[in-house]
């Protein structure tokens, strides 16, 4: 027998059976299936974008960016919005990284497996699934009436950031625990103390997710329009234009992007059609530039990666 | 063999130290017993060979002896172990019992820092700062598990992108770094070639003026060639310990000693 094989052209022996061929058949059309799939999902993207932005582009200028709305935001450009948001977006996240990431650094390297981690775990987990009009409700009880910061920038802000917070662990637990636990034994081996390790060791090889994921926090934080509509969001309010300290974050309410498009979308029937796209225009290309800034800072980091 | 005369196994002199002297030590994970109830000692500058198939506590022990035992939530330890007479599970400072011991771990572990770095991690983490201190070490260190040579040129690469076998030595000269008393080696060899593992074993002769060592190997000869004593520990109890050459001949006195430094077990 196997001396028959080994007379046979060489070639023949690879000749391709009617299985083998309905193996490739069946391998190509998987293939085909699950690709469309995925450049399906591309789609919706440019049909929303490129929506929006060629509807939005007959309002959309410089003078639509730095002046202030008039006659109920119905008349001149989203200055004021524009600023609300950066300043929302700011005080939240000064608030929800360090909290965020230095808690998830506990519950990753020092938290033993105990009645109170499982607590906080399972608080961060159901923290995570509050629908955002609930958070906006509880904004409003504690921070606005209950701690007696009426409807301000920093009420707005810390709903935001008790939103944020348990996103921002989730993705910081990962990132440290894509470091491998042998780098860590190593170092406790020679006599290294948690913290030595995790400042020398982890944090500087998970430095790159852990960022990614707050950037990230930010496109989500601009984006919101009902924790920060019941906390702290003006419908109209104007500002300087130029200037550091636009608002004061004690004590004004500001406008902001989000809650700028819901009111000229759906309150105001006379301003032009293009206005709301025009705003969602800059709402997305603020959120796309912030991603972008998320994928570039990870791609740098990672040709950094050194194992 | 430079090891004194075994003495009686019933009454152990207490004039001589013991640089480990393990009592009654059981470990348990969770509910399941894997060490039940050793007992022994290693002398100063000593090579003890711990051999054993998978799964028989060699490992555990070493983790043990050095308390990183701590960092497993479920593990419940008990009997005593002393380091120099000194109860370790005692011990308020576990980093200076760890800076005592190197541990060498199976598979090597670059950490993500240049060479240099990672044979000075562990002094750095002990306060030691002057540069020239450092360079003397490290070239002391590295030299030591034969590495040198090899690297000398390009200390500022990342320690990660060695070879195996370079990262091996590379784990050896970091566990030599602190400059430790008791030097605890975990199947070093199973991740290097024979030539290399060679190069090392003479480097453990050497080492053997300067610390104790403890060899836990699944290379019965390794024991052999290196060890003055050796251990057979099989499912968490010790099946024999006696000096190599008993252990390696006829004289072994139990019969499934025989049967695995001969390969026949099982």
């Amino acid at each position: 027998m196997s001396a028959a094989t080994s007379n046979l052209p060489a070639t023949r022996l690879f000749t391709e059976t009617p299985f083998v061929r309905k193996k490739q058949r069946r391998e190509l059309i998987a293939q085909c299936f699950f690709g469309g799939m995925a450049a399906a999902m591309v789609i919706p993207l440019i049909l929303i974008v490129g929506y929006v932005v060629v509807q939005g582009a007959p309002s959309l200028s410089w003078e639509f960016l730095t002046t202030n709305p008039r006659l109920g935001g119905i008349r001149g450009g989203i200055w004021s919005a524009l600023v609300g948001t950066i300043y929302i977006v700011t005080i939240s996240l000064c608030v929800s990284a360090p909290i965020g990431v230095l808690s998830a650094v506990y519950l990753n390297e020092y938290a033993k497996d105990n009645w109170f981690t499982r607590i906080v775990n399972l608080a961060v987990v159901n923290l995570a699934g509050v629908p955002s009009i609930v958070h906006g409700l509880f904004g409003l009880g504690a921070f606005v009436y209950a701690a007696g910061m009426g409807k301000s920038i920093v009420s707005a802000s810390l709903t935001l950031s008790i939103m944020t917070l348990p996103v921002i662990i989730a993705s910081t637990k990962e990132a440290l625990s894509a470091v491998p636990m042998t780098f860590r034994e190593a170092c406790w081996n020679v006599g290294a103390t948690r913290w030595q390790t995790i400042r020398r060791i982890v944090l500087p090889n998970s430095i790159s997710g852990i960022l990614t994921g707050v950037i990230l926090q930010v496109s989500r934080t601009a984006g919101e329009t009902a924790p920060v509509m019941l906390t702290g969001v003006a419908t109209f309010k104007a500002v300087e234009s130029t200037g550091l300290f636009l608002y004061n974050p004690i004590t004004d309410q500001c406008m902001a992007l989000s809650m700028h498009l819901y009111y000229i979308a759906t309150q105001a029937s006379n301003a032009a059609p293009s206005l709301p796209f025009a705003i969602a225009t800059v709402l997305l290309c603020a959120v796309l530039a912030v991603n972008a800034t998320a994928i570039g800072v990870r791609a740098y980091l990672r040709s950094r990666k050194k194992w | 063999m430079t090891t004194p005369a075994p003495e009686p196994a019933s009454q152990p002199v207490k004039t001589a130290p013991k640089k480990v002297q393990v009592e009654n030590l059981r470990l348990s994970y969770a509910s399941k017993e894997v060490i039940h109830g050793i007992s022994f000692h290693i002398e100063p500058n000593e090579i003890l060979g711990i051999i054993g198939p998978a799964q028989s506590g060699k490992t555990s022990l070493l983790r043990c002896i050095n308390r990183t035992i701590d960092f497993t939530a479920s593990a419940k330890v008990g009997g005593t172990i002393k380091v120099d007479g000194t109860d370790v599970r005692q011990m308020r400072n576990v980093y200076e019992l760890r800076r005592k011991i190197g541990m060498v771990a199976p598979l090597p572990v670059g950490l993500p820092l240049s060479i240099y770095d990672n044979v000075a991690f562990a002094p750095r983490t002990s306060g030691m700062r002057n540069k020239s201190d450092l360079d003397g070490l490290v070239e002391k260190c590295l030299r030591q598990s034969a590495l040198w040579d090899e690297v000398k040129d390009r200390l500022d690469s990342l320690g990660t992108k060695l070879s195996g076998g370079q990262q091996q030595r590379l784990t050896i000269a970091r566990a030599l770094s602190h400059q430790p008393e008791i030097l605890c080696l975990d199947e070093f060899s199973i991740a290097i070639d024979p030539v290399t593992t060679m190069r090392i074993e003479d480097v453990l002769k050497e080492l053997k003026r300067e610390m104790t060592i403890i060899l836990v190997t699944n290379l019965v000869q390794q024991a052999r060639r290196l060890a003055a004593r050796t251990m057979f520990l099989w499912n968490g109890d010790i099946v024999e310990l006696d000096t190599t050459e008993v252990m390696f001949s006829d004289k072994a006195k139990d019969k499934r000693t025989y049967e695995y430094v001969n390969g026949i077990f099982g």
